[in-house]
């Protein structure tokens, strides 16, 4: 029973969490200049008197605002996010077509990130002072100032436009008509100038703080033990330094995640990636609301679960967090 | 303050940041002397291509706009936004930050929730759903930058508060029965002040990254030249016309980095114990 307290408040935190986010979005539709009817049908949309009308029975804006927003409340706990008049879908519908894509963007982002800056943070911990980690840092340091969606644009200049060698737009072949095996390797040529540019600036993040945590770890007595019981050089870096200094990376990663999503909509949108970034683009050119309220809450809802995965991480990374709390 | 300025020029990557940062104020605040034409305005054949026209050193854009001209005022807005909006979330943290951490109980509590719900949101999604709803201008931009970037400052401030709070000096000045009011800002908040300088600096600079993300997005003030506005615009173009794409996010990156090295500066200067550790 104990395991699972921490756990549980974790839950309630999070429930918290995304019943504050649905209260925002109550609250900005209504901040909207205007007539929220107009804008739930978009702004500029051909919404006729009658439809107007429809709309703001059907929403109930006649009402006590509390009575809206249990309204409103009801809505999205049976998974109804509004309607998007637009593009004449549910919110629900464009959102989940294209999450797949968005999370295997984001994914994939977030181990380039992690892989690539682990390796450069402990390559740079290593060597501290020397060239190496010179180099490193100020690479960290350049990628760090850089806009996403610049390195986005210069990717496909270079390895697109100039030398050819992949694919700037989209997620597939169109038309190819691949299948199997061979769509997946299509999916992941299509993949590496996106996930590499997501993860290319949070690469500068991850290799700051491994190094940092490295050189925390590094200069402790149990390290000095196992250096001193004659261990392999390789084996004091694995077991002894990076395990430990591993914590706070694990907590980093969570704390990052909502970053990570939000550079996942710029890097959609350079890539034309069809996922729920690209998705609220469109929506916010053409000021879609509703998908546009629908996209900031699923994607607070991807950001919370990937909190909850790293919170469990943590817990086996490091099992004395059990016993303290 | 002046041997600060000193210590800092003396940092070789501070000074030169300082040098650069002073250039980017002058092109800025210069821009309408070097440029009287409107940045809008059609002054030369569409995509003339940079080196050409010594007119047009950077080239014109798919309008036939001066890219050169962009700059200068895009560097007006970057600098606006990142100031004023770092300006209103160091104000507001650190009111906030203060309260919390000098009185602690329910104040303390209800921060903490707030700033947690910050920190695990996709904040730059927020700020794009609030600068679209509340209709795209400087304004509403400013607003939305130091909407979300207000938390880490409080809880910095905070946690500054809470640990200066049990200090002989502060409970010194209890015991005399000097006020909240003067404890607050006389006493405590001249102590916390190097930190939360530091993290300005570095927030100006995630403001100006923000901003140009924001207009990147077609999400700019309809009336600033600014430099994420002049990369999302030709990005269409990209495959016939990198220069209008190239300068306006070399020039980003640039002043991105200068901020960022005149922080870190800083930060060595006002927190030489922690920069010693950082270091190694």
């Amino acid at each position: 029973m104990n395991k699972l307290r921490p756990v549980t408040g974790r839950l309630l935190k999070s429930v918290a969490i995304i019943a504050t986010i649905i209260i925002l979005n109550f609250l900005l539709i209504r901040l909207a200049p205007g007539d929220p009817a107009a804008a739930m049908a978009g702004e500029a949309g051909a919404a006729d008197e009658a439809f107007m009308a429809q709309l703001r029975e059907q929403f109930g804006l006649d009402r006590p605002v509390y009575e809206q927003l249990a309204y409103y409340f009801a809505d999205i706990v049976r998974f109804d996010l509004g309607y998007s008049y637009r593009q004449r879908e549910s919110v629900l519908g464009l959102i989940m077509d294209r999450l797949p894509a968005t999370l295997l963007l984001t994914i994939s982002g977030f181990v380039v990130a992690l892989g690539l800056g682990l390796l450069l943070g402990i390559a740079s911990a290593m060597r501290v002072g020397r060239v190496t980690d010179r180099l490193i840092s100020l690479f960290a340091l350049l990628f760090y100032a850089t806009p996403l969606f610049w390195v986005g644009l210069m990717a496909i200049m270079l390895f697109s436009v100039w030398l050819g060698w992949l694919p700037s737009f989209g997620m597939e072949s169109v038309g190819a008509g691949y299948t199997g095996w061979a769509r997946a390797a299509d999916i992941a040529h299509h993949l590496i100038l996106p996930a590499g540019t997501l993860g290319l600036f949070y690469v500068a993040v991850y290799t700051r703080l491994t190094r940092a945590s490295m050189l925390e770890v590094k200069d402790m007595d149990f390290v000095r033990t196992a250096r001193a019981k004659g261990l392999r050089r390789g084996l004091i870096v694995r077991r002894h330094i990076l395990r430990n200094a591993m914590l706070p990376i694990i907590t980093f990663a969570g704390i990052q995640a909502g970053q990570l999503v939000g550079g996942a909509v710029l890097t959609e949108t350079v890539f034309a990636w069809p996922g729920i970034g690209r998705l609220a683009f469109d929506a916010l050119l053409q000021r879609d609301y509703p998908v546009l309220l629908g996209v900031f809450l699923v994607t607070s809802i991807m950001v919370v679960v990937f909190n909850i995965v790293t919170d469990i991480a943590y817990r086996i990374a490091d099992p004395r967090i059990e016993v303290a709390s | 303050m002046s041997s600060t300025l000193w210590r800092l020029l003396k940092n070789p990557s501070a000074a030169i940041g300082i040098g650069l940062l002073f250039l980017v104020i002058l092109v800025a605040a210069l821009a309408p002397v070097l440029y009287p034409q409107d940045p809008w305005a059609m002054v030369g054949r569409p995509f003339l291509p940079p080196f050409t026209d010594p007119q047009f050193p950077l080239g014109t854009d798919m309008m036939g706009r001066d890219i050169a001209a962009g700059l200068a005022y895009g560097a007006r807005v970057s600098l606006l936004v990142g100031i004023v909006s770092t300006a209103c979330a160091i104000i507001l943290g650190v009111t906030l930050g203060g309260i919390a951490g000098y009185y602690g109980g329910l104040a303390d509590d209800g921060l903490m929730r707030v700033t947690e719900f910050f920190q695990t949101i996709p904040t730059f999604i927020f700020a794009l759903v609030m600068v679209a709803i509340l209709s795209p201008s400087i304004q509403s931009i400013i607003v939305a930058i130091g909407i979300v970037s207000w938390p880490p400052v409080a809880r910095l401030v905070r946690a500054e508060f809470a640990s200066l709070r049990s200090r002989e000096f502060v409970q010194a000045a209890i015991a005399l029965g000097e006020s909240d009011r003067h404890i607050i800002l006389r006493q405590i908040l001249p102590n916390t002040l190097s930190p939360v300088l530091v993290m300005g600096s570095l927030m100006v600079a995630s403001a100006i990254l923000t901003e140009a993300a924001i207009s990147f997005l077609g999400l700019g003030d309809p009336n600033m030249m600014s430099w994420g506005y002049m990369i999302g615009a030709s990005r269409t173009v990209i495959r016939q016309a990198w220069w209008m794409s190239f300068f306006p996010g070399l020039v980003i990156v640039l002043v991105v980095l200068t901020i960022n090295l005149v922080g870190e500066g800083l930060n060595d200067v006002l927190n030489p114990r922690l920069a010693r550790k950082g270091r190694a």
